[in-house]
């Protein structure tokens, strides 16, 4: 009887049931595994050799018919697959090899790549047509207008400038969009002879933030009115971070805030407690999660891409105002792509949006 | 040459990444992950950086006699027992310079590391959090006075979710027969949370994401400078 199983598992293994095929397009850590298998067979168990040659069984559907993508594979290495099935009357065993290799284009990405080229293609025209002199129209932005109002409260005042860098690190594009806010208003506060308090919780962006104001400072021919010790770091605890910028805010009593970058859970508290303190108070983010919790809060808040834009529109550089006139175009393009995709689904028509949302 | 290179670096870097993401072959596959690894090693040597801007600050607040110096003493003295408890006994199961402190160890019913940070910096941490439900009350009740057509608005969207999201809005609403159960209020407050909520939250990701590539662009290509310092 063994000898009878064994001989039909090697007459079938050679045919098209089992087959193991390379994920087309992809870093080669990916196998396809499909099978197609005789209604009365129910009981299936796929299982991959290990480096011993010892089967694992992978999680399978119990479907005759089906496919299964085993990932997290090392690319050009050779895997071997065992496939058992068995019905009311016998027990089959199928075994395939394959080998996943890497490609140069992940074709899943061509949506993602058209769209990156198209906009990016727009922003360099509309910065090459601020280039030629040709006048922009870049709609008001307050939370930045009224930058120069907080600072020239602080100043009046008397009382220093509190500003957060969020508590994400360097690597966080929103925290690098703060550190270009930081600049200009370092100048300013520079400018205006206002003390500027840069808590920070990462040591990364410490010494970015320190340089940053530093240089803002000596271009602003006040390098003697630079204090090191003003940008200084807190801690890298969540909480323990809000805790000594709510104390800072309490004690110091800041007339103007800005929390610009990445936040949490923390953002009420931070925003609440400079409430309280009767600070302006703007503030900026991505997340949109805490967006709701800024703008209830605080004076100014700069949603999602305005943050990003700030740098660019306090620049007041025409290059800079450029490349937002190209943001807007990529807003037009998507809304233009919603309603197209919209009128394909109603029309039965998937592709579009199967083409705009792969599964990657 | 002081704002050329780092320019370099950075447009070698961003189209690199670039690239990486539409490239699964090596060398492009491996190289977001090596320079994550990259910036690991240096954040864990600035983390010395840190350390000593917070021992500088605090010790000329309190060397000066600065308002509130005690806190800032606190502060200081508190940062160098959680260092010499981790530094002498170790944390968790790693040992420290005297090893597991095995007799301190039975007397606190924790190595000294672990009992600061389970009995006093868990508490500490949880108290701050726990703060955001009073600041949530105090930001809700502003938001929710009625002073235009918006704030009206938000009010009442609010009140449907506050209640939708409790038990007590299911039971007010339970008897309404099936023709109208659109109207039961766990109903009403999954569509605002599903649909309105849902669209707005993705509009403000997708505009983020433009302002993302945007902002990106204008710094790979050195169009956007004062993250260096200044414009100039």
């Amino acid at each position: 009887m063994l000898l009878l199983f064994g001989a039909f598992c090697s007459l079938t293994a050679g045919n098209t049931t089992l087959n193991v095929s390379d994920v087309p397009h992809d870093a080669g850590d990916a196998l396809l595994i499909k099978w197609n298998l005789p209604a009365a067979y129910k009981d299936l168990t796929l299982a991959k050799a290990d480096s011993a040659g010892i089967w694992q069984e992978l999680n399978l559907s119990q479907e005759p018919v089906g496919e299964f993508t085993d990932t997290d594979l090392a690319p050009n290495q050779e895997y071997r697959y065992r496939l058992t099935a068995i019905s009311s009357s016998d027990t089959v065993s199928f075994i395939k090899n394959g080998i996943p290799t890497e490609q140069w284009f992940y074709l899943k990405k061509m949506s993602f790549l058209i769209f990156l080229l198209v906009i990016s293609f727009a922003i360099l025209f509309y910065i090459w047509l601020a280039k030629q002199g040709k006048d922009l129209f870049i709609r008001r932005i307050n939370g930045l207008d009224s930058m120069e109002e907080a600072i020239g409260r602080a100043t009046e005042k008397g009382k220093p400038i509190l500003f957060v860098p969020g508590l994400a690190d360097l690597d966080d594009i929103q925290t690098i969009a703060a550190l270009t806010i930081l600049s200009h208003l370092a100048r300013k506060s520079a400018e205006y002879d206002t003390d500027l308090i840069v808590p920070c919780r990462s040591s990364m962006v410490l010494s970015t933030a320190r340089e940053i104001v530093k240089e803002a400072y000596q271009s602003a021919n006040k390098a003697d009115s630079y204090k090191e010790q003003s940008v200084f770091y807190l801690t890298d605890d969540q909480f323990g971070y809000v805790a000594g910028i709510d104390g800072i805010m309490v004690r110091e009593q800041p007339a103007a805030n800005f929390f610009l970058g990445t936040f949490w859970a923390e953002s009420l508290i931070l925003t609440e407690t400079g409430f309280g303190t009767g600070a302006i108070q703007t503030a900026g983010t991505a997340q949109a999660h805490q967006l709701p919790f800024f703008i209830v809060s605080c004076d100014y808040t700069l949603i999602g891409e305005e943050l990003f834009a700030a740098s660019a529109y306090l620049s007041k550089d025409a290059q800079q105002l450029g490349s937002l006139k190209g943001h807007d175009f990529g807003k037009l393009l998507i809304i233009l792509l919603i309603l197209i995709g919209v009128v394909m689904e109603i029309s039965g028509l998937h592709w579009f949006t199967n083409f705009f949302s792969p599964e990657l | 040459m002081k704002k050329n290179i780092p320019l370099l670096i950075v447009l070698v870097a961003g189209l690199l990444v670039i690239f990486s993401e539409f490239i699964p072959h090596r060398p492009f596959s491996m190289i977001t992950e090596t320079l994550e690894n990259w910036f690991m090693i240096i954040s864990g040597f600035a983390m010395l950086l840190g350390q000593i801007s917070l021992i500088q600050v605090n010790s000329a607040k309190v060397r000066n006699k600065d308002e509130n110096w005690v806190y800032y003493l606190i502060g200081l003295i508190s940062f160098a027992v959680m260092l010499i408890t981790g530094l002498l006994w170790g944390m968790d199961k790693t040992a420290g310079i005297l090893g597991h402190g095995e007799g301190i160890k039975t007397w606190l019913g924790l190595k000294p590391f672990d009992y600061l940070f389970e009995n006093v910096y868990q508490h500490l941490s949880a108290t701050m959090f726990s703060l955001l439900a009073f600041f949530i009350a105090s930001a809700a009740y502003r938001a929710f006075i009625i002073r235009s057509f918006e704030s009206n608005l938000l009010m009442i969207t609010a009140v449907i979710v506050i209640l939708g999201r409790s038990s007590f809005g299911a039971m007010l609403t339970g008897w309404l027969p099936d023709s109208l159960s659109w109207l039961h209020l766990p109903k009403l407050t999954d569509f605002i949370m599903e649909f309105p909520n849902s669209a707005a939250q993705r509009a403000i990701m997708i505009s983020a994401g433009l302002g993302v590539i945007g902002s990106s662009l204008r710094i790979i290509l050195g169009i956007e400078r004062s993250y260096l310092g200044s414009d100039e």
